[in-house]
C-alpha cells in the first residue's frame, strides 16, 4: 500500500495500460462512446422527428421506411429510440456526476473530521439506506412535483427526475469515499503534510482526493447504469418522465401493454437498455480490475 | 450439539412453511406459533449462550430508532407538502372540506397530529386512507403484504438456488471455458431489465407452451414466472460473489493443508471450500433484500400482483398521503428487519464476526 501511494502516478499509468489490454472493456467503452455520439447527434441521425405522427401507419411492423416499426400513435420507433438514448444517457450520466460530487464532499467531510461529525453523518447515511432506493426516489420525486417550482410540465418531469436521482444515489459513494479518506488519513505522508502546517482543505484536495480517484472512477462507472435503470423503472411505472418525452423506460412502458400483439414495441427499448447496461457493467469490471486490484473479482 | 439440532429444526420449519405456502396449502395457526417459537426462542437461547445478548439488544434498539426517525421524517414530509387528494377533484363546497378536515383531524395542531399518528403506530394503526375512505390503512396493507412477502421470499430462494451452483462451478473450474461463459451469463443477467425478461417468459411459458399463468397471483402456476424474473438479477450478483469468495478460499492456507494431507477433491470442495465461501454470500442477504424490494415494483406492475408496491404506486398517483406514509414505513421496516436477520445469521454462522 505504501509503495502504491508513493508512486501514485506510475500506478495510474500502469492501470491505463492494463485497461487497454482488456479487449472486452475497451469494446464496451467504444460502444458507450457510440451510444453517446448517437444521443448527441439525435436530431441529425433520427430519420423523423420523435413526435411526428404517421396516422396511416399506426403500429406498423418494421419495414424499410420505419426500421423498427411505428408505435400506437404512428410515431417512428427508431427516431424515438434515438431520442430516448439522449434522455436516458443524459439522465444517467448527469445524475451520476452530481451524486459523485455530493457523495465525495459528504464522505470526505465525514472521514476527515471524524469524531461526532463522522458518527452523525454515518447515522444519516444508515437511515437513508434503510429506505429502499426506489421508494426514496419516489418520495423525493413526489416532493419535487408538489413544490411546483417549474411551470413547463415536460421540463418539470425531466428536472424532477434529475433532482430525485442525484439526491438519492450519493449514499453508497459517500460511504466508500469516507472509508478511503479514513484509510489515507493514517498514511505517513499525510501526517508529514499536516506537521508541515498544511490546511485541512489543502490536504483533502491535494493529498487525499488524488489518491482515491481510482475507486471513484470505478464507482461512477457502476453508478451510471444503475441510474439509467432507475430512470427506466420509474418511467416504466408511470412515475417518471411524461410523454411526449421518450426515454427508454417510457418506450418500454408503452411497449409492454401491447407486447403480445406488437412485440417490436417492447423489444427495441428493452434491448437498448440491456446493451447499454451490459457495456457499462463490463467497462466497470475492467476499470475495477485495473484501478482497484484489491476489489478484483468482487461484485 | 443443541445448536446443531436447533439449526436443523429451524431449517425444517422454514422449508416446510415455504413449500406449504407455495403449494397454497392452508397453514394452521398452531404451526405458525410453533415455528415462531422455535425461531425466536432458539435465537434468544443461542445469543445468550454465545454471550451476544447485549449485541442483539443493541442492534434491535438501533433498528427501532431508525424506523422511528423514518416515521417522523415521512410524517412531516407528508404534512408539509401542499395539496392533497381533495384539491384535484372539482372544487368541493366549503362545508364538505370542513368535514373532511375534521374527519382526518387536519385542523389539529401538527404536533398533536404527530402524537396521534405515533400513538397509532404503537398499536399497529396506520391511520385512514384518503382514497379508500371506509378502510384503515392497516387492513389494506394486511391484505396485500402476504403476497409481497411470498414474492420476495420465493425470489430470494430461487436466486440462491441458481446463483450459488453457478458461482461455485465457475470458481472451482477457474479460468476454464465454463468459468468464462457462466460469468458472461451472470453479467448479462445483471444487466437485464426485468421488463424485458418478463414479456419473453410470458410469451414462451404462458402463451406458447401454456404451462404457466401470465398474470395475477392465485396459485403455484401463477408464482413461477414472477419469482424467476425477479430472482434473475440477484442470482447474477450471487453467482459473481460466490465465485470471488470460492477463489479466495481456494487460495487460503487451510485448503493448501487439506490438499497436502491428500484429501480428495470432493471432500475439500464440499467440506472446506463450500462452507467457508458461503459466509460472504450469506452476508449479502440484506442488500439483496433491498434489490428485491426495488425489483418487486416492476414485477407487481407487470403481473398485476396485488402487493404493497402496487399500493404505493397508486397512492402516489392519488396523492393519498397517509397510504404513501404507511407503505413507505412498511418497506423500511421490511428492509431493516432483513438487515437485522442477516446480521444475526452472520453472527451465528461465523464465529469470527464479533459484536462490532
Amino acid at each position: 500500500m505504501s509503495a502504491a501511494v508513493s508512486s501514485g502516478k506510475s500506478l495510474q499509468s500502469e492501470a491505463w495500460k492494463q485497461l487497454r489490454a482488456n479487449r472486452v472493456a475497451m469494446f464496451s467503452g467504444g460502444l458507450i462512446l457510440f451510444v453517446c455520439l448517437v444521443a448527441a447527434l439525435s436530431p441529425v441521425l433520427s430519420p423523423y422527428p420523435f413526435d411526428e405522427q404517421f396516422l396511416d401507419r399506426v403500429l406498423a411492423s418494421p419495414s424499410l421506411q420505419h426500421w423498427l416499426g411505428t408505435d400506437s400513435l404512428g410515431r417512428d420507433m427508431l427516431s424515438r429510440l434515438i431520442y430516448g438514448a439522449r434522455v436516458s444517457m443524459t439522465v444517467g450520466i448527469v445524475t451520476a456526476l452530481i451524486s459523485l460530487v455530493i457523495g465525495t464532499l459528504y464522505g470526505a467531510v465525514a472521514g476527515w473530521f471524524g469524531g461526532w461529525v463522522d458518527s452523525l453523518s454515518m447515522r444519516v447515511v444508515d437511515i437513508l439506506d434503510s429506505i429502499p432506493s426506489l421508494v426514496l426516489l419516489i418520495l423525493v420525486k413526489l416532493v419535487f412535483d408538489a413544490l411546483d417550482v417549474i411551470d413547463n410540465p415536460e421540463l418539470k418531469s425531466l428536472t424532477g427526475m434529475l433532482v430525485a436521482l442525484s439526491l438519492t444515489s450519493w449514499v453508497s459513494l459517500a460511504r466508500v469515499v469516507r472509508g478511503q479518506v479514513l484509510q489515507v488519513k493514517q498514511m505517513a505522508y499525510v501526517e508529514a503534510a499536516r506537521s508541515m502546517g498544511a490546511s485541512g482543505t489543502r490536504m483533502v484536495l491535494q493529498h487525499i482526493l488524488p489518491n482515491i480517484v481510482g475507486p471513484m472512477i470505478v464507482l461512477l462507472t457502476f453508478q451510471i447504469p444503475s441510474n439509467i435503470l432507475s430512470e427506466s423503472f420509474l418511467s416504466f411505472l408511470g412515475l417518471g418522465l411524461q410523454p411526449p418525452y421518450s426515454s427508454w423506460g417510457v418506450l418500454a412502458n408503452d411497449g409492454w401493454r401491447s407486447m403480445t400483439s406488437f412485440p417490436h414495441l417492447m423489444i427495441s427499448p428493452g434491448v437498448a437498455i440491456f446493451v447499454a447496461m451490459l457495456a457499462f457493467n463490463l467497462l466497470g469490471d475492467g476499470l475495477r480490475d485495473a484501478f482497484d486490484p484489491q476489489m478484483r473479482g468482487r461484485v | 450439539m443443541i445448536e446443531k439440532v436447533w439449526g436443523w429444526v429451524t431449517a425444517a420449519f422454514a422449508i416446510a412453511l415455504v413449500v406449504m405456502s407455495f403449494l397454497d396449502l392452508e397453514i394452521p395457526s398452531p404451526v405458525w406459533w410453533l415455528a415462531g417459537f422455535v425461531f425466536i426462542g432458539g435465537a434468544v437461547v443461542f445469543t445468550a449462550m454465545r454471550g451476544m445478548t447485549m449485541f442483539v439488544v443493541k442492534r434491535l434498539l438501533e433498528a427501532v430508532f431508525v424506523v422511528f426517525v423514518i416515521a417522523t421524517m415521512t410524517f412531516l414530509l407528508m404534512r408539509v407538502l401542499p395539496g392533497g387528494p381533495f384539491d384535484s377533484e372539482k372544487a368541493l363546497p366549503p362545508e364538505v372540506m370542513e368535514n373532511l378536515n375534521k374527519k382526518y383531524k387536519l385542523n389539529d395542531p401538527i404536533f398533536s397530529q404527530y402524537l396521534d399518528y405515533m400513538g397509532g403506530l404503537l398499536v399497529g394503526d396506520l391511520g385512514q386512507s384518503y382514497k379508500y375512505t371506509s378502510r384503515g390503512i392497516t387492513s389494506i396493507i394486511a391484505e396485500s403484504l402476504p403476497n409481497s412477502i411470498q414474492l420476495g421470499v420465493y425470489a430470494l430462494i430461487i436466486s440462491y438456488l441458481i446463483g450459488i451452483p453457478i458461482g461455485v462451478i465457475a470458481g472451482w473450474k477457474r479460468g476454464s471455458r465454463l468459468d468464462f461463459s457462466s460469468m458472461m451469463v451472470a453479467i448479462s443477467g445483471q444487466s437485464l431489465p426485468s421488463f424485458l425478461v418478463a414479456p419473453i417468459f410470458i410469451l414462451v411459458f404462458a402463451k406458447w407452451l401454456g404451462w404457466l399463468e401470465p398474470a395475477l397471483w392465485e396459485g403455484p402456476a401463477y408464482y413461477v414466472i414472477p419469482m424467476v424474473v425477479l430472482g434473475i438479477r440477484p442470482a447474477a450478483v450471487i453467482a459473481r460473489l460466490t465465485r470471488a469468495s470460492v477463489l479466495e478460499v481456494i487460495h487460503s492456507d487451510y485448503i493448501r493443508t487439506a490438499k497436502a494431507k491428500g484429501l480428495n477433491q470432493r471432500t475439500i470442495l464440499f467440506k472446506h471450500v463450500l462452507r467457508n465461501s458461503m459466509i460472504p454470500v450469506l452476508s449479502l442477504s440484506g442488500p439483496l433484500a433491498a434489490a428485491i424490494l426495488t425489483g418487486a415494483f416492476v414485477i407487481e406492475q407487470i403481473f398485476a400482483i396485488p402487493g404493497i408496491a402496487k399500493h404505493l404506486i397508486q397512492s402516489v398517483g392519488n396523492r393519498d398521503y397517509p397510504l404513501i406514509l404507511g407503505t413507505t414505513l412498511l418497506f423500511s421496516v421490511i428492509l431493516v428487519v432483513s438487515n437485522l436477520i442477516t446480521d444475526l445469521l452472520m453472527a451465528i454462522v461465523d464465529p469470527r464476526v464479533k459484536m462490532s
